[in-house]
């Protein structure tokens, strides 16, 4: 006998599948429902400009939300991107100006050394936290909230407390640049995006992360090195936020001692709104990667309505909220 | 004469489980009255609907001669029933006057709690019980045993008539339990009456008068101790004929497969030494605490140890991260599937495939065709009963979780299988079919060392028995020189 011959049929699917359904999609689903009601009541909301508007917008929420979807998975957090942002869009911002005050010895130097030394020191401050974390078993919240304040401390040290302006046309190709007509943050999220999904889906490593915050001590005693694995995905964190802040950075022309400031709670409702849960070892980057989109579209839609960003901020908190209400009526109601 | 308690005909099941068929029990004023019976024998669901946590199914309860229905421990104080848990349930930041008087505080000027009157209060019982602890004292200061002596005290402070004691020396020293046992004479001098759970038999005879026995949920028999001798008790509480539940295929060869020596781990273990032959199931017999659970932790990397030798088939290995003991054969079913087996929000396929995902993909990328293959294998070969193998492991029955649990080990092919438990929590059709392939593995000329608390279980599966007390081994018995009476009486 099979087990499923108890499940009730009705028209496609089983009950089962159908449940695992709308686990998978109900959040897309929901996004194209936000969509939809926008488009509906604005003719403006679905043409292109505005969906690429929507879509840059995105972009460095998306791309610091994925990161932190590797740290959730495992049950950390990372509170510190939004200062991470700031730091690697100074540090690579004075390597990358024509400025003569604001740049270092010998600036401009070529946007490559830039970009990878941006992304340096993001991989830097991924690789304190994530010691901190891992090795010295400071929790995630308590290490990150020291770096979020670090990190905005080491931007105001470095530059000053002043921005860097004039960052060159090379630099700033990664913020105002496009291939094929795509602008080249919606290109970067893509991408990031894409690599992510793989690691995690298909990657050995992608599944130590989910065993690890399934059950860490299940995944020591099956031989999986937890100590590591929690080290790994800060400096992912880490790495990615300083590629996002030279996004930000590019894109504005010059790179600001308090940008990214509140970041962190964007790319964490983000990862939230997707389904990833807080206590680790459930959720999806595709989740994530729609969460920072409804986000984007709401931010956009609203706007489009002529609602005060005030509201926005309010109806941002309830949403949060709600789609978490509706994540733990949908896992207990079963 | 009234009993300070009686209790007749009790029943309780759950969702369909009958965890308490027929309860019965008198207790008499003055008196200290052992309850005796095995893991799942019905204590804690009777102690439980006695003070009102659990409703009973039927049966009487009749305190003083009155029929009584507790609707929750409070109300079973109020009647003067206070118990002493097992577990421990301390507020960790708050002083011992504090923790004693929880919920009940004297109260001062302006509506304020009278921390002086609390102090003096709990400071008075403490002495009078000869404890030593001041009253003022963090809880979170104090050790476990004297943890375990405030809570004694916080229930003798509700000046109850009735007093159940939870494994109350399960953690404490010999010199606190002396003392425990000064207050329970005085108690039952008083006039009080005082119901003592315990698997220490030695204790039971040094105070209690009488004894009741439960076994797999029912009343089995009571009297006075001075009427019954040791090896007669440990009948009563083990009970049944072991005979056809345990099916041994395996013949143990005269190759040794494992060998340790003098494993030691300070606090833990001491000074551990047996071997295993190939084809041999060899069983580790020892109450909670033993330290039986971290001589497989030592073997495995998990815990550090200071000294010892490990030989696997005659060559000396070295084990410090689990990842080594998995490279050299090790297998370790760990004691707790849901804490330290399963991930449970994985699917059964993910669970089967996790001690084995270096092996299956040698490279960064899965293999995911492999996976599904090991997980379809195990799943036929054990005969899990499960859907689709993506379905959540979670969604399984006990015996079915474990059956994955072994099935996650079995795909490494292991030389040595550590079991710990293996049978925890499963039901009786599982346990045959676990049984079974821990044989076949061991019929095959693999070496099997397996922990149970349960009596029948080592003494039906074990070749040989090794029995621990506190962290020490009292010796290696044969399967044919061993039963219940003596690994009781080893053991304790």
């Amino acid at each position: 006998m099979s087990l499923s011959d108890n499940k009730t049929t009705n028209g496609w699917f089983t009950s089962d599948s159908r449940r695992v359904i709308i686990q998978e999609y109900g959040i897309f689903f929901a996004f194209l429902l936000l969509s939809l009601i926008l488009s509906v009541s604005n003719e403006y909301f679905l043409t292109s400009g505005n969906i690429s508007n929507i879509l840059l917008q995105t972009s460095i929420n998306g791309v610091l939300a994925i990161g932190m979807t590797f740290v959730i998975l495992t049950r950390g957090i990372d509170l510190s991107v939004g200062s991470v942002v700031a730091l690697a869009g100074i540090v690579s911002g004075s390597l990358a100006t024509t400025s003569a005050t604001a740049g270092v010895f010998g600036a401009p130097y070529p946007a490559y050394l830039a970009l990878v030394v941006g992304v340096l020191v993001g991989f830097a401050c991924g690789t304190i936290v994530g010691i901190i974390v891992s090795r010295f078993a400071v929790p995630a919240f308590v290490a990150t909230l020291g770096m979020l304040s670090a990190a905005r401390g080491m931007t105001l040290i470095y530059g000053g407390g002043k921005p860097v302006p004039g960052l060159t046309p090379d630099f700033r190709w990664i913020g105002t640049g496009n291939i094929l007509g795509v602008p080249m943050p919606v290109v970067i999220l893509a991408v990031v995006f894409i690599v992510s999904w793989w690691v995690l889906n298909r990657t050995r490593f992608g599944r130590y992360i989910y065993a690890v915050g399934g059950n860490p001590h299940a995944a020591k005693t099956s031989g999986i090195n937890v100590t590591r694995i929690r080290f790994i995905v800060y400096t992912i964190s880490g790495s990615l936020s300083g590629l996002a802040g030279m996004m930000l950075s590019a894109r504005t022309g010059s790179a600001l001692p308090q940008a990214g400031v509140a970041y962190e709670l964007d790319a964490i409702a983000a990862v939230v709104i997707g389904g990833t849960s807080l206590s680790g070892g459930v959720g999806r980057v595709t989740g994530t990667l729609i969460g920072a989109l409804i986000i984007g579209v709401m931010n956009n839609g609203l706007d489009l309505l002529g609602i005060q960003s005030y509201y926005q901020q309010v109806l941002k908190g309830a949403l949060i909220v709600g789609a978490v209400m509706l994540d733990q009526k949908r896992n207990h109601g079963q | 004469m009234d009993y300070l308690l009686e209790v007749e005909g009790l029943t309780k099941s759950f969702s369909g489980v009958s965890a308490l068929k027929d309860g019965r029990f008198q207790l008499k004023a003055g008196s200290v009255h052992a309850l005796c019976g095995g893991n799942g024998a019905g204590k804690s669901t009777f102690l439980k609907i006695l003070m009102g946590i659990h409703k009973r199914d039927a049966g009487s309860i009749r305190r003083n001669g009155t029929e009584v229905d507790f609707s929750g421990p409070a109300n079973a104080l109020a009647s003067g029933i206070a118990i002493i848990e097992q577990e421990l349930s301390p507020v960790p930041h708050m002083t011992v006057a504090e923790n004693i008087y929880l919920g009940r505080e004297p109260s001062g000027r302006f509506g304020g709690i009278d921390f002086k009157t609390m102090n003096l209060n709990a400071q008075k019982l403490l002495d009078q019980l000869e404890f030593d602890i001041r009253a003022n004292q963090y809880m979170m200061n104090l050790s476990v045993a004297q943890m375990q002596l405030v809570e004694i005290a916080k229930a003798l402070s509700h000046d109850a008539e009735v007093i159940f004691m939870d494994e109350p020396t399960s953690a404490i020293g010999e010199k606190e339990a002396q003392q425990l046992f000064k207050t329970i004479v005085r108690l039952k001098a008083a006039g009080k009456g005082v119901v003592y759970v315990s698997h220490r038999l030695s204790e039971i005879f040094q105070i209690a008068d009488a004894y009741t026995v439960f076994r797999d949920g029912s009343y089995v028999g009571s009297g006075n101790l001075d009427a019954i001798d040791r090896p007669s008790l440990i009948r009563m509480i083990v009970g049944r004929d072991l005979g056809e539940e345990y099916i041994k295929t395996n013949v143990p060869t005269e190759d040794i497969g494992f060998e340790v020596s003098g494993l030691t781990a300070s606090g833990k273990i001491e000074d551990i030494s047996f071997d295993a032959k190939r084809g041999e199931i060899f069983g580790i017999y020892g109450l909670m605490g033993s330290g039986r659970t971290e001589i497989f932790n030592c073997l495995f990397g998990l815990d550090k140890l200071d000294a010892g030798t490990v030989r696997l088939h005659g060559q000396h290995i070295t084990v410090t991260k689990p990842s080594e003991a998995m490279k050299h054969g090790i297998a370790f079913v760990t004691e707790d599937r849901k804490v330290t087996g399963l991930n449970l929000d994985d699917s059964v396929r993910g669970n089967i495939a996790m001690a084995s995902l270096p092996e299956m993909s040698p490279n960064f990328l899965m293999r995911r065709r492999e996976e599904q293959a090991a997980s379809t294998r195990m799943i036929a070969h054990f005969g899990i009963k499960a859907a689709r193998d993506t379905m959540p492991v979670s969604s399984l029955s006990g015996g079915n979780q474990q059956k994955v649990v072994l099935g996650k080990w079995f795909l490494r092919d292991p030389k040595v299988l550590l079991l710990d438990e293996p049978t925890r929590g499963v039901d009786v059709g599982a346990k045959r079919e676990i049984y079974r392939i821990i044989c076949d593995f061991a019929a095959a000329g693999g070496t099997v060392i397996m922990i149970s608390s349960e009596i029948d279980e080592v003494l039906g599966m074990s070749d040989r028995i090794l029995v621990m007390r506190d962290g020490r081994s009292t010796g290696v018995y044969r399967r044919e020189e061993a039963n219940a009476e003596t690994l009781v009486h080893l053991s304790t």
